[in-house]
């Protein structure tokens, strides 16, 4: 659906050259929802908007649907952006309009006929759930209802693909999980592709199929949502999936072991489970068929998308032979196993 | 109701008309100059860097226009339209003829304010309806006319309240109006009685006309909120 190549963005800000993107490459597919998260300034911004233009690259191509976008003449554009629906932080509804005609208002920029517009409009409204709110002025609405607003305008001309500019930033908790749950909706229904940028890991967790992590101003990963959170490899990528699951072990836990019996040993493993693996009891199997002892020092549960995705850490001690026997068995039955500490 | 002028009861009629002298002058440059002052204001604002028009000489060089016309004191500009006037409306003399030095002075003091209105709208706004594939001119028509529209309405408030500041002066050089009333009868005749009331009836104008346009900004503001 994108493809980004070689994309790089120079500013000029009182005679000082300012790189917001260095040499970025991404691809994302038809019908998925891609997560890009960075920190503020790491330039996931400035990429989101280059994608309909609204920043102009320095240089590399971006194809979307078919066409790179940074080729096209101004009409051209104007046409293209009308297939790109986009939808903002600050909502950025007309004030001077109410609801139904701020959902009208994209349907005018394209001239689609009034009665057709009209009926369009009545479905969006509906598909959000703001029927009853046509008549209101965006100030009269929460900030969840205005994003509703924001997603039925960017909806209207019957876009292939959906930008999201931390549209989630300025709502509470709550709010936020109705509306990435009804961007969800959207995609499934709508087989409409969503990028999506924030600096919530969060987000990336509820609604992302992938994600690429933006790191001064390079994406320094790409890959599944729930590859990262298993195995996150960057150090950037590691503090954004430790800001959501607790995956550090207390460095007291580390040094200190239980009192063992001569001959055995123990081994500090954190085992993350992912699917339909979390539904087996794979740690008691173990335990009975290699003899070992379980000690459950930390353990979580949570749900990536729809994936049931958990982690625990446990202490295993068993005679030496044994105990790597018991490993290589979860690892054998899919679990990821990293080992913490040997003893 | 007027008993107390007395002999003087002529001088209700020639309040009357030169009140209306008065009014038909204001609103006539105020119209005439937002035709011409409206688009140049919407130019200054679109060319400006990073907007839906950017032409930053053109911008520039408008600027430096405007500036320039603004900085002649009204009372020089009046004298030094006389011979405009004479050729465009026969005479320089009269309530006609004062339109021309009001409107031209007052059409970059509109572009400025009708500038400062529409520099208020968020870019987001703006940006968003590039996003939808807006052309400059949907922007304009759509975006930030409407959303500006409170703040445009006190901008013609305020400007037909400079007018009929200027009308007053364009008034002591022969223009009409309450101007001429007040320094033909108050200033040369010593009638201390037309002065009076020439101010008071000033005053109630710009008031009338402050109110009347907070009052329309208000009723939009109200009925967005």
């Amino acid at each position: 659906m994108i493809e980004i190549k070689n994309l790089s963005k120079i500013y000029f800000a009182s005679g000082q050259e300012i790189l917001a993107l260095d040499d970025v490459s991404l691809t994302v597919q038809k019908g998925e929802i891609f997560g890009i998260i960075g920190l503020s300034g790491a330039g996931k911004s400035t990429l989101i908007r280059c994608i309909n233009m609204l920043e102009k690259p320095t240089r590399g191509s971006i194809t979307v649907d078919g066409r790179d976008i940074t080729l096209l003449g101004q009409q051209e554009l104007r046409l293209a952006r009308q297939k790109i629906g986009m939808i903002f932080q600050q909502f950025n509804l007309l004030s001077s309009r109410t609801v139904f005609d701020n959902v009208l208002f994209p349907l005018e920029i394209a001239r689609v006929p009034r009665p057709e517009a009209a009926k369009r409009v009545q479905e969006l409204l509906e598909l959000v759930g703001l029927t009853d709110k046509a008549g209101m002025h965006p100030d009269q609405l929460s900030g969840g209802q205005k994003q509703r607003v924001g997603i039925a305008r960017a909806l209207a001309n019957g876009p292939k693909l959906l930008l999201s500019d931390e549209a989630t930033s300025a709502l509470d908790p709550q709010t936020t999980r109705s509306i990435l749950k009804l961007l969800k909706d959207i995609n499934r229904q709508l087989h409409l592709t969503i990028l999506l940028i924030t600096h919530d890991m969060n987000v990336i967790k509820e609604v992302c199929d992938r994600v690429a992590v933006i790191d001064n101003s390079r994406i320094v990963e790409v890959g599944d949502v729930l590859e990262i959170f298993s195995n996150p490899r960057t150090p950037t990528s590691h503090s954004f999936v430790n800001a959501v699951i607790s995956r550090e072990v207390p460095v007291e836990l580390l040094h200190s072991s239980t009192e063992r019996s001569g001959g055995t040993a123990s081994k500090l493993i954190r085992v993350s489970f992912i699917g339909a693996s979390a539904g087996k009891p794979l740690i008691s199997s173990m335990i009975r068929r290699y003899n070992v002892d379980v000690n459950i020092i930390y353990g979580n549960i949570d749900r990536i998308k729809d994936t049931p995705f958990g982690n625990l850490t446990l202490e295993v001690l068993g005679y030496p032979g044994l105990l790597q026997e018991a490993l290589d068995y979860l690892h054998g039955q899919g679990l990821e196993i990293e080992v913490l500490r040997n003893a | 109701m007027l008993d107390f002028l007395g002999d003087n009861s002529w001088m209700a009629g020639a309040v009357l008309l030169a009140t209306w002298e008065t009014i038909y002058m204001v609103l006539t440059s105020t119209v005439l100059s937002y035709l011409l002052g409206l688009p140049l204001g919407i130019i200054l604002v679109t060319t400006a860097e990073n907007h839906v028009m950017e032409n930053r000489s053109l911008n520039r060089v408008l600027g430096s226009i405007v500036n320039a016309a603004r900085s002649i004191p009204f009372i020089i500009f009046l004298i030094l339209l006389i011979p405009l006037t004479r050729f465009l409306i026969g005479t320089s003399i009269g309530t006609v003829a004062s339109i021309v030095p009001l409107t031209l002075a007052a059409i970059p003091f509109v572009a400025r304010i009708v500038e400062t209105s529409l520099k208020e709208i968020e870019t987001g706004l703006i940006e968003a309806a590039i996003s939808m594939g807006a052309n400059a001119r949907q922007i304009i028509g759509k975006v930030l006319l409407p959303e500006a529209m409170p703040s445009l309405l006190l901008g013609v408030a305020i400007t037909a309240i400079n007018l009929v500041g200027y009308s007053a002066m364009a008034g002591i050089v022969g223009g009409g109006g309450l101007g001429t009333l007040a320094y033909y009868y108050g200033y040369q005749r010593y009638e201390d009685t037309v002065m009076w009331i020439t101010v008071i009836v000033l005053i109630i104008l710009v008031q009338g006309m402050q109110m009347l346009g907070d009052n329309l900004a208000n009723k939009i503001v109200h009925k967005r909120r």
